[in-house]
């Protein structure tokens, strides 16, 4: 079915849709990851954004229920150079084009994602919508201009949890309304660290990750007050990734900075802006972002290369870090922009990019045994 | 950590002659390395066998050591050089191999040298398979179920633990020679046999079958700080049973999702921790099972290979170089990746594109063996194809290989529906062979379904899709026919069709089509390879086509050449003609214009994205190239150096209105064509061989009688010698005619007076229209009648007179100047009872150039590259014939230890895959390093074998009697011997095959016989000949097939027996002579 997708800046791109008639609209990015299509469109941090993914052939190995990283398709469409429907793999239940119809996300494909991917890089993320209804240039470029930009918006109050749950079985579990939030809730007891995780888009990966690590997550939502989450008796924080600007989130920020120094504190991605932010450093948007499965960061402390996945758009200012917001610990080798953070005194670290991977290169997995290591003290 | 400052100079190992499963690619990956490591101030010693590679340049290292790739060699070139470290992983397993071996020799202890890249140990785990499957249980990784054999009995007990089918796979062999697949004991007799015999250590491994599961390759970096990269994932499109080398594959990876990458990716860099690879880049094959996801080890090889080579060409990421910069201390993210010019080598390569890899086989060289694909690799080359997607590249990578296809079929070459029986295409479908791509194709036509064809050729379903949706657009097209709507035909286009393709399926003209599509503004767009998906902006200038919006070629206005390269190699047409595309494309540089390579060859230096200015890696088809021109709009364009393929394409180039430049087709014609040709050289005084031509068999009886027995047959306008046979009698005519007509059913057949026991030179010429200079005259160890590709030959010539000499000088310049030739021109010349013929002229450049260039120093391709960009021969300083001192000595390989049955006999038609020099003062000793090359063992004592047949007797008695005097032994069959006896040199007789037992073949197996002479194919002699000569082949003793080769074989003996050979850098044979 003929699509058309139109930036705000004017540049249109005719394709054709897989997933049926629809219209969407946000954010475009790219992704270079060449695979887990699946991991990325669950990730709620791609919540309001549409993925080109660079990687020209998707759909070949399917869809399978194990691989979701939420409870949905989190991205708002899908552009891809050539849908392939006809998967081919062992753990295989369907295919993309049904999983998406099914969750009414757009999928498109036939156009030169290439040039597309170019001009994100060379004009940096912009709003754009994606139609098979409206397939008239002028008008779809003005809906695109209307997109609201990500600067300012929240996205993480719709994404996160309404209620806390425990992971449990490989699924979460959700605590009944009536449950009281104290340390009564711990099912492990002191055999396992208790962690509390702010849940900003947490990808359930990380939660695994944590788990393997030895820990008993009870994931909040991101209004959790910092009272609840101290009525815990937590032995560690835990600040999620998220979707878009952490600047809006403020009461976020309010509840990690009356958390800081009360615990081991770690953080990923927009848990790590936030975590800056909150020590009194700045954040800002990068033109186009940082999405895929194969950024470079050093290790500092070891000199150690991590290849490594990231999905940003928005970073911490590195020179803004000063004394309090601690030192940088990691660094990006490409940009050399700034990939982790550590503050000894407040017991607290994070990083830019996504050791859970899920999609991605699984080099940087030690961080979960750092926090963990972190609580054993 | 920066540099080592330690270190100084470093010795690297080449990988020798291209042979069977380690080709080009070594020169690749070698030069890079050279390149790499002068560039930090290193001294590079290098020693390789091999005149036909840029590596071997006199500017590539620093000291290059033309000389034979053993253990012994290396050592003396170390005593010579003193080298403070060795570096063994970019010579492939030669290189190896002869570094282990010198380790053990005690050579790197005695003169203190350090083996940097991977140490002993490293190599030694990943090679021995009980060392490796022990290694890889301690890291809770599985290899398949198996066992170690070192004799017959040991075979016996461990393929009754594991049960059949059994994978036989000889320890320490490259390209898994003498491997394969037993279904039941009888073959696993035979297998194992030969897995033996071709292990380096008496060793073979017999392995549980994972016939059929998924195949996937990871190419892995680490450096010395513990970091590991993947560069990439490749997948091969033939599932387990198909070496690597000869399946088609896929890059990257196409049906797996993160997960189960992931498992990959963290079960190399496990592997790299493991076996202690300590910097470089490593391959480690696996092994999926489709069913359950199960994944088992096969093997992992801790050097660059074939596999990095294409892995650096499908991603942009050198292997070799940054292999080479990890080996002498940097770490992966002090590198800076040359692609982005921003980023660094601490990465991993994202592609946004779909790269596809098919081996080239030449089975029709070899008819006795059967075209039939296993463990043990047997194509000659490969082509790389990039493509936005899976389709795309296939059909570009099918009309890449040089075949005389257009793409998935549809080109009027796909056979009859239904003209298979069933079981015939069965049958094909399920024992894997060269065309088996095809077949599929023709089975999905009959209608045979996805999952059908994935029962009998376990491929996985994906790709087979892929494939049926091209067939099933292929009859949309079909049924649009001459109304082909726009919307379709670009469709097609992106969908990888050729216009020759379209022209078929539709029925109208190619021409029309392109006429058609160009009025609609479809035309090709060019996409960079760039290491990052377009994260980065890219540097290098690294273009595949592909139909999309966007082009990012960046044409200059400055004044540029393209030179189209010579696409896959093949038995016939071999690294000689990237060496010369290469060398174009560095005078070109040297001349201030820009070089713009096209090539689709994966192996090579010529698609490395340094050498020339800009790399096009493209098909070489008309529209392809055309499609390049249109865009660049070049000065001109080279086709005389890429041998037949760009030959071929010149005089429809020329017809499209694109600059030729250097000879002009026309000339090219001349040379080509018989009538032509035979009116120059009456005009010019020059005698050729009596001939005729013949378009039906009485008329080819009627010229062989005029002619006289015995006559040269062939087909016209072929490359080595395909095809071409000498004729004893009219019976023998009859049978070849048929044959040949097959082999090129547009051209007639080509009968010549046969120049028996003539000798024959190659003479190599350099002219700028007005000037001629002799490049080098090389005369053939083996008599007329032999392929020139196939026969050893020496520079200086050493046995011609010296009016004959001047009688093809005289001709060489007429030829030159009446065809008015600019840049390279070979002659081969006869010389029979005091006359010289002119046997063949081809002015373009030939397979000797690089081995010309090396012996007298000057670089030919390069100065005839200048000639054709307007320069005189004056204006360049070559005003006259270097003729050095010094004795060059070339010897063909044969791959014969490949394809079994096949009787290893030198004839009209090539066969060798590579070649080697051997250099030295003597020309004694000059023979016996190129024998030593080439991988013969000479032996100084011990028993020669003599069978001859009558014809030879008399020729052979000298030579006979010359290794008697030289203490040997002799041993022949009972009518050479009684003739040996009545001459008066005492022989023992030995039984034929099929006289009795112990016979000959018996005694070689009891290494009773250290050398064979053994000449005759005529056919009472055939089968015991053959039966012998397969022997010497299986059991690696020296043999020669023909007097002369014996005589050369001789001297060689003499002159180990005089004393032991020295080594000699070819820098210093160049600058002692030019003093």
């Amino acid at each position: 079915m003929k699509a058309l997708l139109a930036l705000a800046d004017g540049r249109t791109f005719p394709c054709l849709s897989f997933t049926g008639p629809g219209e969407a609209a946000g954010e475009v990015v790219f992704n270079t990851s060449m695979t887990g299509y699946q991991e990325i469109l669950t990730d709620p941090s791609y919540f309001g954004q549409m993925v080109t993914l660079t990687c020209p052939m998707i759909g070949n190995y399917g869809v399978c229920p194990e691989d979701v990283e939420s409870d949905r398709i989190q991205a708002r469409a899908l552009i891809v150079r050539e849908y392939v429907d006809f998967p081919s793999n062992w753990r295989s239940t369907g295919t993309l084009a049904d999983y998406l119809k099914k969750e009414g996300v757009l999928g498109i494909e036939d156009l030169d994602t290439r040039a597309l991917t170019r001009h994100i890089r060379n004009k940096g993320a912009m709003g754009a919508v994606i139609s098979t209804t409206d397939l008239d240039p002028a008008s779809l470029v003005e809906k695109a201009k209307a997109v609201a930009p990500m600067e300012g918006c929240d996205f993480v109050k719709e994404v996160t949890c309404a209620f806390p749950y425990f992971w449990r079985d490989n699924q979460p579990v959700h605590v009944a309304k009536n449950v009281v939030l104290d340390p009564a809730v711990w099912r492990h007891g002191k055999e396992k660290h208790r962690v509390v995780a702010l849940d900003f888009g947490i990808k359930y990966n990380i939660i695994r990750c944590l788990e393997t690590a030895g820990c008993e997550v009870l994931v909040v939502p991101a209004t959790t007050s910092a009272e609840t989450v101290k009525a815990l008796e937590p032995d560690g924080i835990f600040l999620s990734n998220g979707p878009g600007d952490p600047g809006p989130v403020t009461y976020a920020i309010d509840t990690i900075r009356a958390l800081l120094g009360f615990k081991p504190m770690f953080g990923i991605c927009l848990g790590m802006q936030l975590m800056a932010l909150a020590m009194g450093a700045k954040t800002l948007k990068i033109k186009f972002g940082h999405r895929g499965g194969n950024q470079p960061v050093k290790n500092l402390a070891t000199g150690k290369v991590e290849i490594t996945a990231q999905n940003h758009g928005f970073a911490v200012d590195l020179d803004s870090l000063g004394e309090k917001g601690g030192l940088m610990t990691h660094i990006n080798l490409n940009e050399r922009s700034l990939e982790g953070i550590k503050n000894e005194d407040l017991q607290a670290f994070a990083v830019q990019y996504h050791p859970e991977a899920s999609p991605g290169p699984h080099d940087a997995a030690y961080l979960f045994n750092q926090f963990a290591a972190m609580m054993d003290k | 950590m920066p540099k080592r400052t330690d270190i100084k100079k470093i010795l690297i190992i080449g990988a020798g002659p291209i042979i069977i499963s380690q080709g080009c690619e070594f020169d690749y990956s070698g030069t890079q390395a050279c390149k790499a490591l002068k560039e930090e101030g290193y001294e590079v010693v290098l020693v390789n066998s091999n005149p036909a590679t840029i590596m071997t340049d006199p500017e590539t290292a620093d000291r290059t050591y033309i000389e034979p790739v053993t253990p012994e060699s290396l050592a003396k070139i170390i005593e010579k050089e003193r080298p403070c470290a060795l570096l063994p992983t970019l010579g492939g397993q030669t290189g190896l191999n002869t570094a282990v071996e010198a380790a053990k020799m005690g050579v790197l202890e005695k003169y203190n040298v350090e083996m940097i890249g991977a140490s002993i140990e490293a190599i030694n785990k990943a090679e021995d398979r009980e060392l490796f499957r022990d290694a890889m249980n301690k890291i809770g990784l599985r290899i398949p179920n198996s066992g170690f054999a070192n004799n017959m009995q040991e075979v016996d007990i461990i393929s009754k633990e594991i049960g059949f089918p059994i994978i036989v796979r000889p320890s320490f062999t490259l390209g898994g020679t003498g491997g394969g697949v037993a279904y039941n004991p009888e073959e696993l007799a035979v297998l194992a046999k030969s897995g033996l015999d071709a292990s380096f250590i008496t060793q073979v491994m017999l392995e549980e079958s994972v016939l059929g599961w998924k195949e996937y390759e990871l190419e892995v970096m680490r450096d010395h700080a513990g970091n590991v990269v993947i560069i990439c994932s490749i997948e091969n499109i033939d599932a387990m049973g198909v070496h690597t080398g000869d399946s088609i594959t896929v890059a990257p990876a196409q049906t797996l999702s993160d997960k189960e990458y992931q498992v990959l990716r963290d079960a190399s860099i496990a592997i790299m921790q493991e076996i202690g690879v300590d910097t470089g880049g490593s391959n480690v094959q696996f092994a999926i099972n489709p069913e359950d996801g199960e994944m088992i080890i096969v093997e992992m090889n801790p050097r660059v290979s074939r596999s990095s080579a294409l892995a650096s060409k499908a991603t942009g990421f050198p292997i070799a170089k940054i292999a080479a910069k990890l080996a002498v201390g940097y770490t992966l993210d002090e590198i800076t990746n040359d692609i982005t010019g921003e980023t660094l080598a601490s990465f991993e390569p994202s592609i946004d594109y779909c790269v596809v890899k098919i081996p080239r086989w030449t089975f029709e060289k070899f008819p006795e063996t059967e075209d039939i694909l296993t463990t043990a690799m047997k194509s000659v080359g490969e082509t790389m194809s990039i493509g936005r997607t899976f389709k795309e590249a296939l059909q570009k990578g099918l009309r890449s290989l040089e075949i005389g296809r257009f793409g998935f079929g549809a080109d009027g070459k796909d056979p009859e529906p239904g003209s298979l029986s069933r079981n015939e295409l069965e049958y094909r479908l399920a024992t894997p062979n060269s065309q088996r791509i095809f077949f599929i194709k023709h089975a999905m036509t009959n209608g045979m379904g996805v999952e059908a064809i994935h029962d009998l050729t376990h491929i996985d379903p994906w790709f087979l899709f892929q494939m049926k949706q091209l067939v099933e657009f292929e009859k949309t097209i079909a049924l649009a026919g001459k109304d082909l709507p726009k919307d379709m035909l670009v469709k097609a286009k992106r969908w990888g069709y050729s216009d020759k393709q379209l022209a078929h399926l539709t029925g109208i003209g190619e021409e029309k089509i392109e006429t058609l599509r160009k009025r609609m503004g479809i035309v090709p767009a060019y996409k960079l390879v760039d290491t990052c998906a377009a994260e980065f902006r890219a540097a290098t200038p690294y273009y595949y086509s592909t139909y999309e919006k966007e082009c990012e070629a960046r044409v200059s206005d400055r004044k540029k050449v393209i030179i189209l390269g010579g696409g896959p190699n093949r038995i016939g047409q071999g690294i000689e003609f990237d060496y010369c595309c290469v060398h174009a494309s560095f005078a070109l540089k040297e001349e201030g214009v820009e070089s713009i390579m096209v090539n689709s060859n994966p192996e090579t230096v010529s698609t490395d994205y340094d050498t020339s200015d800009k790399l096009y890696f493209e098909p070489l088809t008309r529209e392809d190239v055309l499609h390049i021109v249109e865009k660049e709009k070049p000065f001109g364009v080279i086709v005389q150096f890429g041998g037949q393929t760009p030959l071929n394409l010149a005089s429809d180039l020329e017809k499209a209105g694109v600059p030729i430049i250097g000879t002009s087709p026309d000339s090219i014609d001349r040379a080509e064509d018989r009538d032509r040709f035979q009116e120059m050289l009456d005009k010019l005084d020059i005698a050729q061989p009596a001939n005729g031509i013949a378009t039906d068999i009485d008329a080819a009886h009627a010229i062989a009688r005029k002619i006289g027995y015995p006559v040269m047959v062939r087909p016209s306008f072929v490359l080595g010698g395909r095809a071409m046979k000498i004729v004893y009698d009219a019976s023998e005519l009859e049978e070849f005619f048929n044959l040949a007509v097959k082999a090129s059913p547009d051209h007639p057949v080509l009968i010549d007076q046969f120049l028996e026991d003539a000798f024959e030179l190659d003479v190599d010429a350099i002219s700028d229209g007005e000037n001629t200079v002799i490049g080098g005259m090389m005369e053939h160890i083996e008599e007329a009648g032999i392929h020139s590709g196939d026969s050893a030959c020496v520079l200086p010539p050493y046995s011609i007179d010296q009016k004959h000499i001047d009688e093809m000088t005289r001709a060489a310049k007429a030829l030159a100047k009446e065809l008015n030739v600019k840049g390279l021109m070979n002659i081969q010349f006869g010389i029979m009872d005091d006359k010289v013929y002119v046997i063949e002229v081809n002015p373009r450049a030939s397979r000797t150039i690089p081995f010309v260039s090396k012996a007298t120093g000057v670089p030919l391709a390069k100065l005839a590259t200048k000639v054709m960009l307007g320069k005189t021969l004056a204006e360049l300083g070559l005003t006259e014939q270097v003729i050095p001192a010094h004795y060059s000595v070339k010897e063909a390989v044969m791959p014969f230890d490949r394809f079994s049955k096949v009787d290893p006999v030198l004839g009209p038609e090539m066969k060798s895959t590579g070649e080697v020099m051997g250099m030295d003062m003597d020309l004694g000793a000059a023979v016996a390093k190129a024998q030593l090359g080439a991988g013969q063992n000479l032996p100084v004592e011990g028993t020669v074998f003599i069978s001859v047949q009558d014809s030879d007797k008399n020729a052979a008695l000298e030579v006979v009697q010359e290794f008697y005097q030289m203490g040997f032994t002799l041993l022949a069959t009972r009518g050479t011997a009684m003739f040996l006896q009545e001459n008066g040199i005492p022989a023992k007789v030995v039984e034929k095959v099929s006289t009795g037992r112990p016979n000959v073949v018996d005694a070689v197996k009891n290494n009773e016989i250290q050398l064979i002479l053994n000449t005759g194919a005529s056919s009472q002699t055939k089968a015991d000949g053959y039966a012998i000569r397969r022997a010497a082949i299986r059991y690696k003793v020296p043999y020669a097939t023909t007097t002369d080769g014996t005589r050369a074989i001789c001297k060689a003996i003499q002159a180990l027996k005089r004393e032991s050979l020295t080594v000699m850098a070819i820098q210093d044979y160049h600058t002692q002579e030019g003093e």
